[in-house]
C-alpha cells in the first residue's frame, strides 16, 4: 500500500509554526547583534595584540570552533547550573548563539581589520582625526565591508544551527514542529514544511543583510 | 537499581561512544566525498539541466538545518518502506549534507584554475575528459586540500546532531551519563574535550596546509 501524503494536518497548526519561526528569527536577531559585537571586541584584541586579551580570545575561538554547538548549548544549560548560574531556555539559547557567533566573527572580522594597510591609519592621524574617529571610519567600517559576505553566511549558519535549541525546550520553530508531529503523526509532512520555512528564512536573512550591508556598511566604506 | 559511576566509568563510556562519533565521521566524509565528486561533475558540466539541478541541491542543503535533513531522511526512508535504524539515517543524512558542501568547495577550486589553462589545453586538442584529468583536476586538487581538511571539522561536529535522532554517539552518551550521574558540568565538559581532541588537530593541519600552499603559489 502506497503512502498518501497529507499536508492538511500540518497547516492546521500554521499559527504554531509562524510563532515558532518568529521566535527563531528573534533569537537570531539578538544573537547576531550581540555576537557580532563580541566579535568586533575579540577581533580588535587579536589584531592589535592587546595583552592578555588577545591570548584569551585566541583560546576562546579555538575551543568554540572545535566543539559542536549542541554540546556548547548543553554545557550552558545543564552544566552551568552546577556553578550556580541558572537561566531560562531562551536565555541559554541566546547565550549559546552569542558565544558561538562571537568566536567565528572574531576570526572573520580580524581578517578584515588586518587587511587594512597601516598607512591608512597613519594618513588618518595626519588628518588630525581623533582615535574614536579613526577606529570607526578607517578601521572598523572598511573591515566590516570587506568581510560582510562571510559574516552574512555565518549569521545564517547560526540561525540554521538554532534548530537544535529545541532539545532544551526553547520554543522555536523546530520545537513547534516536534510538537505538531507528536499530535498529527504526520512526521514527514511536518518536517518537510518546516524545512521549507527554514529555507525561506535563510534566503530572507541573506537578502536583508545584503541590503543592510549595501546601505550602512559597504556603501559608506568607499 | 542504582549504579555508582566513578569518573573513570564516565571517561570509559565516553571513549567507547567516541568510537561511534569517529566511525560516523569517517563514513560520512568518505561517502560524502564520493557523492560530492559526482555532484561536482554535474555542477560544472555544460548541460544546463544538470547545472541547475545540482545548484538547487547544494542550495537546499546549505540553506536548511542539518537537524531537519536528518529528520526528513529518517522519516522519509521509513515511508519508502525501508526499515531505518538511527545509524543508517545518521550516515545517509550526513553523507548528503557533506556531499553538498564538498561539491561547492571543490567547484570553487576548479573555478580558481586560470581560464588560460582551459584555453591552452583546448589548443592542444585535448578532449574534455583529457583536459579535466591532466590539466584542471590536478591543479584544482592542490587548491582543494586545505579547505577540504578544514571542512572535515564541520563533519565531526555535525555528528553531534545525530544524537537527536537517537544515534548513541558521544553527545547522546554524554546526555545519558549526565542524567545518570547528576554531574552535567563534568560530563559535558568531557564531551566537549572529546570533540576538541578530534577537531583541533584537523584545524591545525588545515591551517598549516593553507600556509604551505599560499607560499608555494
Amino acid at each position: 500500500m502506497a503512502y498518501r501524503f497529507d499536508f492538511a494536518p500540518v497547516f492546521e497548526h500554521t499559527d504554531l509554526l509562524l510563532a515558532g519561526a518568529g521566535f527563531t528569527l528573534a533569537l537570531t536577531a539578538v544573537g547576531a547583534v550581540l555576537g557580532i559585537g563580541l566579535g568586533v571586541t575579540g577581533a580588535v584584541c587579536r589584531a592589535w595584540k592587546l595583552r592578555p586579551f588577545d591570548r584569551m580570545f585566541g583560546l576562546y575561538v579555538e575551543v568554540i570552533r572545535n566543539t559542536p554547538f549542541l554540546v556548547q548549548l548543553f554545557f550552558i544549560f545543564f552544566g552551568l547550573p552546577a556553578l550556580g548560574v541558572r537561566m531560562s531556555e531562551w536565555q541559554a539559547a541566546v547565550l549559546a548563539m552569542v558565544v558561538n557567533l562571537g568566536a567565528y566573527s572574531t576570526e572573520i572580522i580580524r581578517a578584515g581589520i588586518q587587511a587594512t594597510p597601516r598607512g591608512q591609519i597613519e594618513a588618518a592621524e595626519s588628518l588630525a582625526m581623533t582615535r574614536p574617529q579613526i577606529f570607526r571610519h578607517v578601521v572598523l567600517r572598511p573591515a566590516l565591508a570587506k568581510v560582510w559576505p562571510a559574516l552574512t553566511s555565518q549569521v545564517i549558519i547560526v540561525m540554521l544551527g538554532s534548530a537544535v535549541c529545541s532539545q532544551i525546550a526553547t520554543e522555536e520553530l523546530t520545537f513547534a514542529a516536534n510538537f505538531i508531529q507528536s499530535r498529527n503523526f504526520r512526521a514527514f509532512e511536518t518536517y518537510f514544511v518546516t524545512t521549507g520555512m527554514y529555507f525561506v528564512m535563510a534566503l530572507a536573512i541573506r537578502q536583508l543583510l545584503v541590503q543592510l550591508g549595501q546601505h550602512y556598511v559597504v556603501g559608506r566604506a568607499r | 537499581m542504582f549504579v555508582q559511576f566513578s569518573t573513570w566509568d564516565i571517561v570509559r563510556n565516553l571513549l567507547d561512544a567516541g568510537k561511534w562519533t569517529l566511525a560516523l565521521s569517517l563514513i560520512a566524509f568518505v561517502l560524502g566525498g564520493i557523492v560530492g565528486l559526482a555532484i561536482l561533475f554535474a555542477r560544472i558540466a555544460s548541460n544546463r539541466v544538470l547545472q541547475a539541478a545540482t545548484k538547487a541541491y547544494i542550495e537546499v542543503f546549505q540553506g536548511t538545518p542539518l537537524l531537519m535533513q536528518l529528520f526528513i531522511v529518517f522519516f522519509g526512508l521509513s515511508l519508502a518502506g525501508i526499515d531505518v535504524s538511527p545509524w543508517l539515517a545518521a550516515a545517509a543524512g550526513l553523507t548528503l549534507f557533506t556531499s553538498a558542501y564538498l561539491a561547492e568547495i571543490w567547484r570553487g577550486c576548479v573555478e580558481a584554475v586560470p581560464k588560460g589553462q582551459w584555453e591552452a589545453s583546448a589548443t592542444l586538442a585535448l578532449t574534455y575528459p583529457q583536459q579535466m584529468r591532466h590539466v584542471i583536476l590536478p591543479q584544482a586538487l592542490r587548491i582543494a586540500i586545505a579547505p577540504t581538511v578544514g571542512f572535515s571539522v564541520q563533519v565531526v561536529k555535525g555528528t553531534a546532531v545525530t544524537s537527536i535522532i537517537g544515534f548513541a554517539e558521544l553527545t547522546k552518551t554524554g546526555s545519558m551519563l549526565a542524567n545518570a550521574t547528576f554531574e552535567p558540568f563534568l560530563v559535558f565538559g568531557l564531551v566537549a574535550a572529546g570533540y576538541f581532541a578530534l577537531c583541533y588537530p584537523l584545524s591545525l593541519y588545515a591551517k598549516s596546509l593553507e600556509r604551505k600552499f599560499h607560499v608555494a603559489r
